[in-house]
């Protein structure tokens, strides 16, 4: 049986290059879903969480694993979509939270700085960094974004959600 | 000798894996009939809400809990039964294991909401004691949905207060919705013949600790409000969803639900 001659490591930086689809800046290793990684003789294994059950890009982003890893050389590739290991926004890489704030979206704060969502009322702008700013909506474009005001720019902004 | 026994112990096991297969399934098919006969009723307010935020919330509640559907569609199908999109789309009225309470019109916005904020609650706890299921995939997937979860209470939890404290017309229209709800409300708990098997199997705690759970948090939020929970002690639950005994209203649903699907079983998308 012929071996895939990568590293776990090797494979991370591939899937650096493959994207949320929703949010274009940001990769699914910053992201936080990918779970496990495993070489299998010729076969690499991934694992894939959903950051929520009903989000739709599952099947572009297992597509998109494939692909990436298939051009890179990896004969077999099997990705499991699973809630073995149950997403989190503290997921979010610091270099993935970065590359929210430049997009133009609040990233998510700790989930462990409150224990009930209702002091969720303000978030940090993206634009000024300053907290005169109210939730419009929990529920924004996507499952993962709610959309907040910025009493100082006057301008509305989103913000991935804390799970 | 030693052989007959073992013979017979061999059957007992079979049986009792039998049996917890069967409370096992049902208690799914509830669970994800349920998820997806109210995903599909919020999902009729898209376009249609009150105000734009209510028809995003409305939609990506609907979206959430067709989700949930799924996994736990996926769940049953791990388990030996047919394809989610098989499951979903091509069964008929009687074979829907949905509580009556999610498949009534949405009515009014009040109604709808008055139903958000009954489900959701017992929805949310359900998850919640099922995070600690001895069956793992399952406690998996809830403590995956619990955190969505909370974003549904929020919402609900906000809405009722706001509007239970507003104008004369907004608490009587709600108060008129809770009483016109209640009884489907406590339909949700209608008991599973497998019930003591559950239990004692540690999947799940039960309908009746649900229930009790589920009236602290109603009244926790409603004495808030200037809204009275109608006396459910007296009140005849609305029954018979859980094994296939529905309001006229579920069959036209599915007709509507499955329309695309039955243009082509199988089309890949």
């Amino acid at each position: 049986m012929m071996q895939v001659s990568t590293s776990i490591a090797e494979i991370y930086q591939w899937l650096e290059e493959v994207k949320d689809p929703e949010i274009p800046v940001l990769s699914l290793v910053d992201l936080g879903v990918i779970t496990e990684v495993e070489i299998d003789g010729p076969k690499v294994k991934i694992e894939l969480t959903p950051t929520f059950a009903g989000c739709p890009a599952m099947e572009v982003m297992k597509n998109e694993i494939t692909d990436k890893l298939k051009s890179k050389g990896v004969a077999e590739v099997e990705v499991e979509i699973s809630f073995r290991v149950p997403w989190s926004s503290e997921f979010i890489s610091e270099k993935g939270k970065k590359a929210l704030k430049q997009y133009g979206f609040a990233p998510p704060p700790s989930n462990k700085l409150f224990t009930d969502l209702e002091i969720l009322g303000t978030a940090i702008c993206p634009r000024c960094d300053g907290t005169n700013t109210m939730m419009k909506s929990p529920f924004g474009p996507t499952l993962c974004r709610s959309i907040y005001y910025c009493n100082d720019c006057k301008e509305a902004f989103e913000q991935f959600k804390p799970l | 000798m030693i052989f007959w026994q073992r013979i017979t112990l061999f059957h007992l096991q079979i049986d009792w894996i039998t049996m917890e297969k069967i409370a096992l399934k049902e208690l799914l098919y509830k669970m994800a009939d349920d998820q997806l006969i109210l995903g599909h009723r919020n999902s009729e307010w898209t376009g249609f809400g009150p105000l734009l935020e209510e028809d995003i919330a409305f939609s990506s509640m609907a979206q959430d809990k067709i989700g949930h559907s799924l996994a736990l569609y996926t769940l049953l199908h791990e388990l030996g039964e047919q394809d989610p999109d098989t499951v979903a789309f091509t069964r008929n009225a009687n074979q829907f294991h949905n509580s009556v309470f999610t498949e009534l019109p949405n009515q009014e916005y009040d109604f709808s909401l008055i139903r958000h904020f009954l489900y959701d609650t017992a929805e949310a706890i359900r998850f919640e004691m099922l995070s600690t299921s001895s069956y793992e995939p399952l406690a998996q997937v809830a403590r995956k949905f619990r955190g969505e979860l909370r974003y549904h209470t929020l919402h609900a939890k906000t809405w009722i207060t706001q509007l239970g404290t507003a104008t004369d017309e907004s608490k009587s229209r709600l108060q008129k919705s809770l009483d016109e709800a209640m009884p489907f409300a406590l339909g949700l708990f209608e008991k599973s013949p497998h019930e003591t098997e559950l239990i004692g199997q540690g999947i799940f705690a039960g309908e009746e600790e649900l229930k009790k759970r589920w009236l602290l948090k109603i009244e926790e939020t409603l004495s808030k409000t200037e809204l009275i929970l109608p006396d459910w002690k007296i009140l005849q639950p609305v029954e018979g969803g859980r094994t296939g005994n529905h309001s006229e209203h579920l069959q036209p649903l599915l007709d509507e639900m499955s329309e695309v699907f039955r243009l082509e079983p199988g089309a890949e998308w």
